[in-house]
């Protein structure tokens, strides 16, 4: 796994050789994964050691490559959705809107009120979900066991809730064209309303037991620091930017369903580090919580899926279209270019976990190996979504 | 000096404050469920695999093989297969032969159900286009969320056999859970 320096040897691929030809005298270079736990799936990272130090690091992509976007050329565009429900398999929800946006752009679907507002409430669910599972396992890379068994505890109930209409606990394929697949039964709509104040009760819990801890804040305050602007040369979004004090979020600046209707914050932290991210998505959790109170309340009454939604042999109409929504890691964006036939001529999915993953390769350089980790966690990546 | 002490006094009480909570839901009852002994109370919205509808002779499926679950499905794990006109009689064929030549419109006296209704379970994604697609409600999910099987031929379901050995087996509960509630250790 490790090796000594020496550009002639036999041993390691391809990357490893040309990350070698660059390094230093007496370091050591080291694979980090591709099954390394804190790498949560199959991300790998060239790291070049000098000691406990890292001096260079690289990310090496394509282990989890699925051709979603050749797929999409093969099959219609209803048929695509749900590929959606699994490029980032955490918010499923904010993949299904965009792809489903950019169609009805192209066609000029008007979504019904009532499937709007199911869409913006499925859809925050599903980032606090997200928020929940990264917290979690954020805080099992740092070492602490326990707050993961808090976060599925509240987790399980959010999923019991979202699998009375999707019928399924992760990867969904909820939205249709033109709609969404099934109405939130009172069953469902009774259990968000029960989820909320819930969470709420939790929160306090979650800043005693976790975020005030001396432990946490030593070990994640000042480590992983991203200038703003080295957030915007990368394109980084989502918490990761928030977290270094950009104030940019899709669902504010560029509005899309019902989002101008609502009344919430954008949480941004100053910090610049691993803490000012963790803050950011903590706060987010309070903010989708007030966004599906207000559209709870607000939700009219009426049908879920448009009149004359597409049929199996619907044509897309010609033409092309840029969708984006904010997913929980950050701005999703999907381009579709149709040429009238029934599949879609071509389609650019555009993941926020891969500009946020390639700042990693500056932000690690100079810390030691543990904080390197720790930094990685704190950008919250979603490896199928990375490499698509 | 003494507010480094000090300092050092609230970090330390962050540790107890922490410590009080986990000393608090030590104290309460358990949330996880013992799974194979006690059954969890929320699968009854799961989708499992599909099944067909009965139509109100429940060995005689809903479905009109049109095959527009077919056609709708992203995987191509659907197969109907249609049944074969039956054989006419002679005096029937005479009849048809008679329409025929008067230009009028054969009858056709196929029955609509399938013969077969082959679903491939391994490629499905359960998004439900063929549900959504299908004119005559013939599709829906089941809450079997017990399947399991030793080979991928356990995932190839005949439908409409299937929905015959259930409507045989009725009215007993559709799935048992794996083991019984008796053995709680």
């Amino acid at each position: 796994m490790t090796r000594y320096i020496d550009t002639e040897q036999t041993a390691g691929d391809f990357y490893t050789h040309n990350f070698a030809k660059k390094a230093q005298e007496g370091t050591l270079i080291l694979n980090l994964g591709p099954q390394h736990p804190s790498t949560h799936g199959v991300l790998r990272v060239v790291v070049e050691m000098d000691g406990e130090y890292v001096l260079r690091a690289e990310p090496i992509l394509g282990y989890l490559h699925r051709m979603h976007e050749k797929m999409a050329e093969v099959k219609t565009a209803a048929q695509f959705i749900p590929n959606m429900g699994r490029v980032d398999y955490l918010h499923a929800m904010a993949w299904n809107w965009a792809f489903v946006g950019a169609v009805e752009k192209i066609a000029g679907i008007e979504v019904p009120e009532r499937a709007e507002y199911v869409r913006v409430i499925t859809c925050e669910l599903n980032r606090i979900s997200s928020h929940l599972l990264w917290w979690g396992a954020y805080l099992l890379d740092l070492g602490a066991f326990t707050p993961i068994m808090y976060a599925f505890d509240d987790r399980e109930k959010l999923l019991d809730a979202l699998q009375v209409p999707t019928g399924s606990r992760l990867t969904y394929s909820y939205f249709r064209i033109g709609g969404v697949a099934q109405d939130l039964n009172d069953d469902c709509l009774g259990r968000i309303r029960a989820f909320i104040p819930w969470l709420r009760s939790r929160m306090p819990m979650y800043k005693d037991l976790v975020t005030d801890n001396i432990i946490l804040r030593k070990r994640i305050e000042d480590i992983g620091v991203i200038e703003p602007e080295l957030c915007r040369r990368y394109g980084a979004t989502g918490p990761v930017a928030r977290g270094s004090g950009i104030n940019y979020d899709v669902r504010r600046n560029e509005p899309y369903g019902i989002y101008s209707k609502f009344d919430f914050d954008i949480p941004t932290s100053e910090l610049k580090c691993a803490r000012g991210r963790y803050d950011v998505r903590m706060a987010e959790i309070e903010q989708s919580l007030r966004i599906i109170e207000q559209a709870l309340e607000m939700m009219p009454e009426g049908d879920v899926l448009v009149k004359g939604a597409p049929k199996p042999s619907w044509k897309v109409p010609a033409g092309e279209s840029y969708f984006a929504v904010e997913g929980a890691r950050g701005k999703i964006g999907v381009y579709v270019v149709s040429d009238g036939g029934k599949n879609l001529y071509r389609t650019k999915l555009r993941a926020p976990g891969f500009c946020n993953l390639s700042l990693f390769g500056e932000v690690s350089r100079g810390t030691i190996l543990a904080d390197a980790v720790a930094i990685l966690g704190s950008l919250d990546m979603v490896i199928p979504e990375i490499d698509r | 000096m003494i507010k480094e002490a000090m300092k050092t006094v609230s970090d330390l009480w962050s540790l107890m404050v922490g410590l009080k909570v986990t000393g608090r839901y030590f104290l309460e009852p358990q949330v996880t469920v013992r799974y194979p002994w006690k059954a969890v109370d929320n699968i009854d919205t799961f989708k499992g695999h599909l099944e067909l509808v009965p139509s109100k002779d429940p060995f005689k499926p809903k479905c009109i093989s049109c095959g527009m679950c077919a056609l709708a499905c992203p995987s191509n794990c659907l197969t109907v297969v249609k049944r074969k006109p039956p054989k006419p009689t002679p005096e029937e064929e005479k009849a048809q032969a008679e329409a025929k030549a008067n230009g009028e419109k054969v009858k056709d006296k196929t029955p609509k159900d399938p013969e077969k209704f082959i679903y491939d379970y391994t490629l499905c994604s359960l998004c439900g286009t063929c549900m959504e697609n299908c004119p005559a409600g013939a599709l829906r999910f089941s809450g079997n969320v017990y399947q399991a099987g030793y080979s991928r031929n356990d995932f190839l379901f005949e439908l409409v056999a299937h929905m015959q050995t259930k409507a045989d087996a009725s009215p007993k509960t559709e799935f048992e859970p794996p083991v019984a509630e008796t053995s709680e250790a």
